[in-house]
Formats: structure tokens, C-alpha cells, sequence
């Protein structure tokens, strides 16, 4: 027996040996001949008229998971809009369109192995991915691929300022805009000078919270008195209720979402204290005012402006009421928004190519629930702003300014 | 007539059991409740039939182990493709072809979730050297792999550095924070050991999370470079491939080096030490090396997958370092069977293309994943594979 | 030195302390009978807080008076938690004895997740708004400046809870029972003792527990969803441990001291590292104490 284990170990090394030899010499010749063929299949595909192909449109995201409420309204905006350009116009730039979705449950590597799974099967858009980070992990894979993506609701200000990903717009105002918007609230309008800046530790929160706060150090009028992470999902706060209060804070700005800052909410008020609460989009969802109640009255929350009164957003609204039978959800004026976009740029270009998408989608004005907009060099979109929400009467409400 | 009674025992009681959640909806906003009462007969009748099943089944479970032990039984498919030399050498070249030329005839996506599972196999056996060799239960396994990881994410990041060179660096940093979390909590036993090693996981997430200098914080490293091969320039089909072979290489390289391990002296002092401690000391084996060892091998190749595992995604943030995690990485090694290889490499698989192939399930995935691992622990507790020891003829 | 500070952050961590001495007691009654860390404990103390949710909406509903509801979706909540815990330890555990040690870790690492989902499934992934179940009077006007009459009630009650379980333990037939098993099994069989029995009894006081924990805290905190008993179940896991896994004193110790380390550590360093705190007092202590602060070391047989 002890000779036979001996001699499968050698079988296995012998096993690597070719299998390392194999890949040694087969490795790259394999991909070359892919790559010869892929051209060849371009060079086909270019004769063949372009009307007769389908246009892809993938939309990735979470759309199981805890956060699966971020992103089936993306999923929802797009079957909505597939369907009715395929009924009223017979598609896009006289191509049909197919709708694609995957899941990455907005898990950075679930998001790699989506964008793999979409690049092969050959589409040509991608509205996607939801969570900044998920999004940076599959960016270089439709990068590589010439694939443009588009997201509704990828915030991290890197996503487009770092200028490694050419092929990355977005119809949200990235976080650093938010940031400036609710430290001027704060200092202009409220007049405060001592605040206390909280974040979550997530990849959303403290990356709000850190150009708060540097935001409000540049600024010079006001004091940043205290600045912590606290624990996402946490029991109880507190602890760090208490050490707000110490501090002396006349203003709280918390980067998160809402399960926390209703914790923070409900703690400050149930201790008495008057602290002003301010917070950004994760925070201004209806479901912090149900679950914070009576206590979330007077909490302010940076938001996408409202758009409510744009026709097409009323239009938007009306086509997923008729569809799905209720009120839309997170991000889906957004999503409708980028794929209108993602529409126009074909239909304007007359073709899919990296190179016409992308030049067609910085230059030509499209009007959306959002707005008229178009994408700045970075894939900012200009004319989609933030404005200031304050909780009154159990609603949020817009305030002017 | 007794059968069924216990059936409609079981289903009366799961109807109670299941009431509030399954029937019940409140709404506490609006003070409105809907009753869901179908839910409630599906919830009888299926436990009603199910209950015939599970008895049956434990029966059939509880006969094979009294055959086992009267030493009747017939060994399980698994267990012959791991033992019979006959059945042996033909599945590993089959499962050997199959593994080389997946890339020649599966498209980029099926190549991807393969790679997943490579790195997960790398994984599995590095922590089968801790838990299934050496008996130390390590629920912070994770915190090798983000530091594999972070330390090629970091190095590639600031000084460019190649993936080649790191990768050895990486498993010797690894064998460090091995020793360096080994040494202090050899005293401890069992379950203790685990509390702490699942503390050090933590506290390495958290510093990673709230160390922006250091780590970049929660948003992550991003545009990591994949392995470059002699500096030739690939596309993204080529890079998948070409990153699929390098971890089938490691893998491979991996699963030699641990049976090395096994059948040598170092390994059998681990199963020793597994088996009974006072008597393996009393025997003359150095305790403290020995766990250490453990520990700090155990650590390397977790952190060579990690930069295996940057380079493959290209990206990383530390929630992908999360107990969970860790969590995954000990049903690879328990389900596939504590100590054994092919055991691993089994459970690898089943756990990476699972959940990827139930996507279609979406919602229901995780509900079927946990019933499974439940159902796999009481029908299978010693896992698919079971280890066999290294049986020693004496010719005369 | 700022003493009302340091009140307050003493008294925070009390209340958080109680709240995972609750939870501990029942992962070290588990661990100190069958060797297994309850993995799904945390899962059952979050249905524990979904099913007085649940109660208390249908009790609303039908037009109880409030403190009838306090009192019948407690007690629904301990009822239908103690349920899942009898039923869990038969389905998923019982099964498993005499399999190989980490077996059971296994299944019970598949039962938390199922839990959960199933709870996802059948309910919501959102949080629900959970109405303090405590009336809000100031009965207690003259420490609310420290304590709010819901953070009294909690530390109250588990301290009541626990004095009862101390002495059901020491006294009560079934406590002995429960202690012989724990020092050996085979022993106890032996003697007489239906270790079936102790092991189910045992689930069942460890999840009524964990509801009553629930209750309290969901009350305190005024939300909860599906995930809730992950974190927790983790925390309170580690104040088991800190305490001396098996120990009954123990727990209570444990889960004290870890609710107030967390508490200064937030209130003195920062709150970024809370967890590092939490965690590094538990290495410190093993280190020097290996089996933790009130537990027996045990004596290595030969």
C-alpha cells in the first residue's frame, strides 16, 4: 500500500508535468486563433446589413440579496422601455432590441463573473452595475471589451474623476456632489459651526462622510467636532449618542443607509437631545420615515431633485403603474433615464460601436425624467442635481433653494 | 396505521411551528394583518409526506451503519473513486482532460466560475491542513486570504509589482501571520481556538476597512493587473484563459504538496495530534511546532489564492473578507470530508457551481443551500469523502 | 473626569451587556451539554422578535389593551422561539450524535441560513418599524437623564430572569439532571437520566431566553428585519466564550463585560474599532485565562 501512494503521487506529478507543458504550448496558440477568428466574424458581421441584428441591452445589478431593492426598478425601467421601442419604432436605429439581465447581487466578484457571462454572450450595452464597488470590478471587463456601461445609481466619485474608465457615465450625481451639498446646507442656510460627521464604514457611507469632512475643514466656518464610523447593523448606539452629545454638536451629517440613521434618530431623540440630522440618499427612502416615525420629523436628506412634474417622468411613471401595478422604486427614474440615453446615442450614431456611443452620448442633449441631459469628458451627467429634503408631517419634502 | 400516525403528528406540529411566520402578515404602519391560510395547508400536507421520507431515510442511513460496522457494507461511489486503484487512475486522467481543455471548448463565463472553483480548491486544502490534518478548528481562515490579496493589490498598486514575484512573497507573509496568530493561542483548545481565530478575522476586516492610508478603506483597490505572461499582450479571452491555467498550475501544485504533506512525517505527527494530544507529546512530537506548522502552511497557500484571487477580479474591498466567507471555505473541507483531497476538490465544486448554476432558483437559492448542507450533515456526517487512513501491510 | 459621561457610557453598556448575557446563556447551556456551538441561536432569537411583532400587530388589530398585548406577544414569542428550538435540535442535531464533532457545526451553520431565508421569504427583506411594547411613563422620572424607562425594564428583567434561571438550575430536577449531563453524559445515563429529555429542555430554556432578549431589544431599538440575529448571535457567542463556555455565571459576566468595553471603548477611543475592542479583550483574556474568566480549566485526562 505504501509503495501504491507513493507511486499516485507520481501519477499526479506526471499529470502537472503534461498539464503545465500543455499549457505552455497550447495556452497561447488557443487564443490566437480565437482572436484571428473573432475578426474574421467581425469582418462578416460588417457586410451583413446592421438592421438585421438585434441590439443587446444587458442590465446587471443586484437583483437578488438584501439590496435586490436597489436594483430590480433598473431591471423594471429597462423591460418597459425594450418593450415599447420595440412596439412603437420597431426597435432602436431600425434594429430590434433584446433585454439581457444578471445578477451580482452587489458582490464584487459575482459582478466580475455577470460581466464575463455578458461579454460572452456579445452585448453591446450595459445599463449597470448598482454598488460602486461591484461596479469598479466588472468596469475593467467591459473595458476590455469595448463595452459601455451606464449606471443608475454608482455614486463613488472615483467611478468617473480617476479617468480610468473612458467607458463608465452615470445619469446620479456622484457622492463628492452630494458631499458639497449638504455642508453648504449646513453652513450657509442653517448657519452651523460645530458638527459631528458619522459614516457607516461601507464603501457609500465613508465615502460621503470623508468630503464632508474635508469639505467642512476647507471651509473654515465650522468646526468638525467629532468624526466616527459606527457598526453597520449594530444593536444599539448608544455609546456614540453619547459621545455626540459630549461633543457639543449642534448638527449630525451621517453617510449611510437608513437601518442605521434611524437607530442614531430614534436614540438622540429618545435622550432628549435636539441634534440636527442631516443625511444623504440612502436615507431618503420612505422606509426611514416609517420605521423612525414620529421621530424622523424635521431630519433633512439630500436627494435626487425632485422631477416629479417632467412629463416624461409622469410618462415614466404611468407606463409602470399600467405594467407592475404599483409605485416605482429606488433608482428607476435614473435607470429609464440611462437607457433613454443609451437610446438616442444609437439612434444618433447609427451604430454600437465604443467610438460613436461614447462621442454621441458627451455631445447630444437627450431629454429624460431627469431632465435635458448630457454626459460631461469624466461621464457626469450635467443637468442632474441634488436638492435638500426635509421630513414634515410624515413626508419628505423638497425644500426651495 | 403508526407510520401515519407520526406523519400527522409532525404535520400538525409544523402547522403550529410555522403559523405566526407563514401565515400571519402584519403591517405595523397601517395596522392592517392578512391571513395567509394556504400557506398553512401546503405546510401540512408536505410535512405530512415529507415526515414518511425523512423516517425512511434515517432508517436506510442508520441500516448502513450497522453494515459498516459488521464490516458488510459496500463502499460509496465516492469512496471507490477515492480508494480503488482500478477505478482511481482512470478518474483522475479523465478529470485531469476535462480540466485542461475546458478553455478549449467552454466559453469566457463557464472558464470564470472554473477558475472560482480552482481558487476555492486552493482554499479548501490549505484549510484541510489546519482543520481536517492537524484538528484545529479556524473560523478566521479568511484573514490569510485578504492578506494575499491586499498585499499584491497594495504592491501592484503603488510599485507596480509583478504578480509572479509577489506570489512567493505572499505566501511567506502568509506563513508569518500564520505563526504570528498561531503563537499566542496554542494554549487554547477546541472551540475557544475557534472563537479567536474568528476574532482575528474580524479585527484584520476591520483595520482594512477603517485604515484609508493604509488600505484605501471600503472602496476597495481597483485595475489590479492580472498575471502578465513574458510581457505578451493579451485580450480579455486570452487573459481569462491564461489566468485559468495559472490557478489550475497552483491548484495542482497545491493538491501534490498537500498528499506530500499527509504521507510525511510532519503529517502523520498532525493526525496524531488530532487524535489524542497527551499521547502524541508522549511520543516524542514537538507540540508547539507542530501547530505552528500547521498553522503557518495552512496560512500560506490561503494567501497565495488571495493574490490569485486580486489578480482574477482585479478588484477587491474588504467585504469580500467576511466571516462568511470563512465560513464557506469549512463546508468545502467538512462537506467534501475532513482530510481528504478528492473530498475537497468535490466539495469545491459543489459549493462555487451550485449556488452559480441556481440562479435561475434567484430567491430560493439560499434557502436551498442551507437545507442542503443541513440535510448533507445528517444523511452524510462524515462528508462525501471519507479520509481512510494509511493502512501499513507487514510482509513476513 | 467627566462622571455623568461615564455614567452614561456604564449604564449603556449594561443594557447592551444584559442583551447578550441573555443570548450567551443559551449558546454555553448548548455548548456545556453537547459540545456544539448553536450556530442558528441568533436565528432563533430573531424569530423570537418577529413572532411578538406578529402578535402584537394581530393583538393591535383586535383592540387589546396595551399591556395584555405586552403580555400575550411576549409570551407568544417565547412559545413559538422555544418551538424552533426544540424543533431545530431535533431535526438538525439530534441525528448527528456520535457523528464526527464538526458535523453538527456544519448543520447548524445550514439551519442559521435557512432560518434566515425563511424568514426572508415568508416575511419581508425590509425592516419593520417594532412598537415599544413597554409603556412610556415616567415612573422613573429621576433617572431618566441616565436610563429611559425601556432601558430599565431591560436591565430589570434579565437580572430577574436570570436570578430564576440560577436557581432552576441549582434546585429543580430538571437543573440537576441538566448539570449531570453536562459533567458526563454517560454518567448520567447511567443513573437513570433520560439525556434526551435534558438536551430538548435544555433548547427549549435557551430559546425561550432569547426571545425574551428579543423582545427587550426590539422594544429599545424599534426595528427589526431578517438579518438581526447574525450580529448578535456573533457578539453574544464571544461574551460566552469571554466568560467561560459552559459556565452559566459565566455568561452573565461575560456578556457584561463585553456590552461595556464596547460601550467605553466607543465612548473614550472610537467607535471605528468597536469590534476590535470587543475582540482583543477576548484574545487578552483567553491568553492569559485559557478557558475563559469563570470557567473551569479542564483537566486533561490521560
Amino acid at each position: 500500500m505504501k509503495t501504491g501512494s507513493r507511486r499516485m503521487v507520481k501519477g499526479v506529478a506526471l499529470i502537472a508535468i503534461i498539464c503545465l507543458a500543455a499549457f505552455g504550448m497550447f495556452g497561447c496558440g488557443q487564443g490566437e486563433e480565437k482572436v484571428v477568428e473573432k475578426e474574421v466574424i467581425k469582418e462578416v458581421v460588417k457586410e451583413v446589413p446592421r438592421a438585421l441584428e438585434p441590439l443587446k441591452l444587458a442590465v446587471a445589478g443586484a437583483h437578488t440579496g438584501d439590496l435586490a431593492s436597489y436594483g430590480i426598478p433598473s431591471v423594471r425601467a429597462a423591460e418597459i422601455l425594450v418593450e415599447h421601442v420595440n412596439a412603437t419604432q420597431g426597435g432602436v436605429g431600425g434594429r430590434k432590441v433584446i433585454l439581457v439581465t444578471e445578477d451580482d447581487a452587489c458582490k464584487p466578484e459575482m459582478a466580475t463573473n455577470a460581466a464575463t457571462k455578458l461579454v460572452g454572450e456579445d452585448v453591446d450595452l450595459v445599463v449597470g452595475h448598482i454598488c460602486s464597488g461591484a461596479t469598479k470590478a466588472a468596469l475593467g471587463i467591459y473595458k476590455d471589451s469595448g463595452i459601455i456601461a451606464i449606471s443608475p445609481s454608482a455614486t463613488n466619485p472615483d467611478l468617473t474623476q480617476s479617468g480610468d474608465y473612458p467607458n463608465f457615465f452615470r445619469t446620479i450625481a456622484s457622492d463628492d456632489a452630494q458631499a458639497r451639498l449638504e455642508v453648504d446646507f449646513a453652513l450657509d442656510t442653517l448657519g452651523l459651526t460645530k458638527i459631528a460627521v458619522l459614516h457607516d464604514k461601507g464603501d457609500y457611507g465613508k465615502g460621503l462622510a470623508e468630503f464632508a469632512k474635508k469639505f467642512l475643514e476647507e471651509s473654515g466656518k465650522a468646526e468638525v467636532v467629532l468624526y466616527e464610523g459606527i457598526t453597520p447593523g449594530g444593536m444599539d448606539y448608544s455609546a456614540v449618542v453619547q459621545k455626540i452629545n459630549r461633543s457639543g454638536a449642534q448638527a449630525v451629517i451621517f453617510g449611510g443607509y437608513h437601518p442605521e440613521a434611524s437607530k442614531i434618530v430614534m436614540q438622540m431623540r429618545k435622550k432628549d437631545m435636539d441634534t440636527i440630522f442631516i443625511s444623504d440618499d440612502g436615507v431618503k427612502d420612505d422606509t426611514f420615515i416609517k420605521v423612525a416615525g414620529d421621530y424622523a420629523e424635521g431630519v433633512y436628506a439630500t436627494g435626487p431633485k425632485d422631477t416629479s412634474k417632467n412629463p416624461l417622468a409622469i410618462e415614466a411613471d404611468k407606463l409602470h403603474k399600467e405594467k407592475y401595478g404599483e409605485d416605482y422604486g429606488a433608482f428607476y427614474l435614473n435607470a429609464y433615464s440611462a437607457v433613454l440615453a443609451l437610446f438616442n446615442a444609437v439612434d444618433k450614431s447609427g451604430s454600437t460601436d465604443y467610438e460613436a456611443v461614447s462621442n454621441a452620448l458627451r455631445n447630444e442633449y437627450v431629454a429624460t425624467p431627469l431632465g435635458i441631459i448630457k454626459f460631461d469628458d469624466r461621464g457626469d451627467a450635467i443637468g442632474v442635481g441634488f436638492s435638500v429634503y426635509q421630513v414634515q408631517n410624515g413626508k419628505y419634502v423638497e425644500l426651495e433653494g | 396505521m403508526g407510520e401515519i400516525l407520526k406523519s400527522l403528528k409532525a404535520a400538525i406540529w409544523f402547522m403550529f411551528l410555522t403559523f405566526p411566520i407563514m401565515v400571519i402578515k402584519v403591517n405595523p404602519i397601517e395596522d392592517t394583518v392578512v391571513w395567509r391560510w394556504m400557506n398553512m395547508a401546503y405546510i401540512g400536507v408536505g410535512v405530512f409526506f415529507l415526515s414518511f421520507l425523512w423516517r425512511f431515510m434515517l432508517a436506510r442511513r442508520n441500516q448502513g451503519k450497522k453494515a459498516e460496522e459488521s464490516g458488510k457494507a459496500r463502499m460509496p461511489i465516492g469512496q471507490r473513486i477515492a480508494e480503488e486503484p482500478k477505478i482511481k487512475y482512470p478518474a483522475i486522467a479523465l478529470v485531469g482532460a476535462f480540466a485542461l481543455t475546458i478553455p478549449f471548448w467552454a466559453d469566457m463565463y463557464n472558464t470564470n466560475i472554473m477558475t472560482n472553483v480552482l481558487i476555492y480548491v486552493m482554499l479548501g486544502l490549505g484549510l484541510n491542513i489546519v482543520v481536517g490534518l492537524a484538528g484545529l478548528l479556524d473560523l478566521g481562515y479568511v484573514a490569510f486570504y485578504a492578506v494575499g490579496a491586499y498585499s499584491y493589490a497594495l504592491l501592484n498598486h503603488h510599485f507596480g509589482a509583478n504578480f509572479w514575484v509577489v506570489l512567493p512573497m505572499a505566501g511567506f507573509l502568509g506563513a508569518a501571520f500564520g505563526v504570528a496568530l498561531g503563537f499566542p493561542v496554542l494554549r487554547l483548545r477546541g472551540d475557544y481556538l475557534a472563537i479567536v481565530t474568528l476574532g482575528f478575522g474580524e479585527i484584520i476586516r476591520l483595520v482594512l476597512e477603517n485604515w484609508n492610508e493604509f488600505s484605501m478603506g471600503p472602496s476597495g483597490i481597483a485595475n489590479i493587473d492580472r498575471p502578465p505572461f513574458f510581457g505578451i499582450k493579451m485580450d480579455l479571452f486570452q487573459k481569462t484563459d491564461f489566468m485559468y491555467y495559472v490557478v489550475l498550475a497552483l491548484a495542482i501544485l497545491t493538491i501534490i504538496a498537500v498528499t506530500r504533506l499527509k504521507n510525511s512525517r510532519i503529517g502523520r505527527a498532525w493526525i496524531a495530534l488530532r487524535e489524542d494530544e497527551i499521547a502524541c507529546q508522549a511520543m516524542g512530537v514537538d507540540r508547539t511546532k507542530t501547530k505552528l506548522m500547521a498553522f503557518a502552511l495552512g496560512a500560506t497557500w490561503a494567501s497565495m489564492a488571495g493574490v490569485v484571487f486580486a489578480a482574477k477580479s482585479t478588484f477587491i474591498n474588504p467585504p469580500s473578507f467576511s466571516f462568511w466567507e470563512s465560513v464557506l471555505i469549512l463546508v468545502i473541507v467538512v462537506m467534501g470530508g475532513m482530510g481528504s483531497v478528492v473530498g475537497v476538490i468535490l466539495g469545491a465544486s459543489i459549493i462555487v457551481l451550485l449556488p452559480e448554476y441556481f440562479r435561475e432558483f434567484s430567491e430560493y437559492r439560499m434557502i436551498l443551500f442551507g437545507g442542503a448542507m443541513v440535510l448533507m450533515m445528517v444523511f452524510r456526517p462524515t462528508g462525501i469523502v471519507t479520509a481512510m487512513r494509511q493502512k501499513y501491510t507487514i510482509h513476513k | 473626569m467627566d462622571w455623568g459621561y461615564f455614567k452614561e457610557l456604564l449604564m449603556g453598556g449594561v443594557v447592551k451587556g444584559s442583551i447578550y448575557a441573555l443570548i450567551a446563556l443559551g449558546y454555553t447551556m448548548v455548548y456545556g451539554i453537547i459540545e456544539l456551538i448553536n450556530f442558528a441561536h441568533g436565528e432563533i432569537y430573531m424569530i423570537g422578535a418577529f413572532t411578538a411583532l406578529i402578535a402584537a400587530g394581530v393583538l393591535t388589530v383586535a383592540g387589546f389593551p396595551a399591556w395584555s398585548i405586552l403580555i400575550l406577544a411576549s409570551a407568544a414569542a417565547v412559545v413559538w422561539s422555544a418551538s424552533y428550538g426544540y424543533t431545530v435540535e431535533k431535526i438538525a442535531y439530534r441525528p448527528l450524535r456520535g457523528a464526527p464533532r464538526l458535523s453538527p457545526l456544519i448543520s447548524a451553520l445550514g439551519m442559521s441560513i435557512f432560518l434566515q431565508n425563511y424568514v426572508l421569504l415568508a416575511q419581508t427583506s425590509n425592516f419593520m418599524p417594532f412598537k415599544n411594547l413597554f409603556p412610556e411613563e415616567g415612573f422613573l422620572e429621576n433617572i431618566s437623564e441616565v436610563l429611559s424607562a425601556t432601558e430599565v425594564i431591560i436591565i430589570f428583567t434579565s437580572a430577574v430572569v436570570m436570578i430564576l434561571l440560577s436557581l432552576f438550575i441549582k434546585y429543580s430536577t430538571t437543573g440537576k439532571a441538566m448539570r449531570a449531563t453536562a459533567q458526563d453524559r454517560n454518567m448520567a445515563m447511567l443513573v437513570g437520566v433520560n439525556v434526551d429529555k435534558v438536551i430538548s429542555a435544555t433548547f427549549i430554556i435557551g430559546s425561550s431566553l432569547a426571545a425574551v432578549g428579543a423582545v427587550l431589544i426590539a422594544s429599545n431599538m424599534g426595528q427589526i428585519n431578517f438579518f438581526i440575529g447574525f450580529i448578535v448571535g456573533l457578539k453574544a457567542f464571544t461574551a460566552a466564550v469571554l466568560g467561560g463556555i459552559g459556565s452559566i455565571p459565566g455568561a452573565m459576566l461575560g456578556g457584561l463585560v463585553l456590552g461595556c468595553t464596547e460601550s467605553f471603548g466607543t465612548g473614550y477611543v472610537s467607535s471605528d474599532y468597536e469590534d476590535v475592542f470587543a475582540f482583543t479583550l477576548l484574545v487578552l483574556i483567553l491568553i492569559f485565562r485559557p478557558a475563559g474568566l469563570l470557567g473551569k480549566s479542564d483537566i486533561q485526562k490521560v
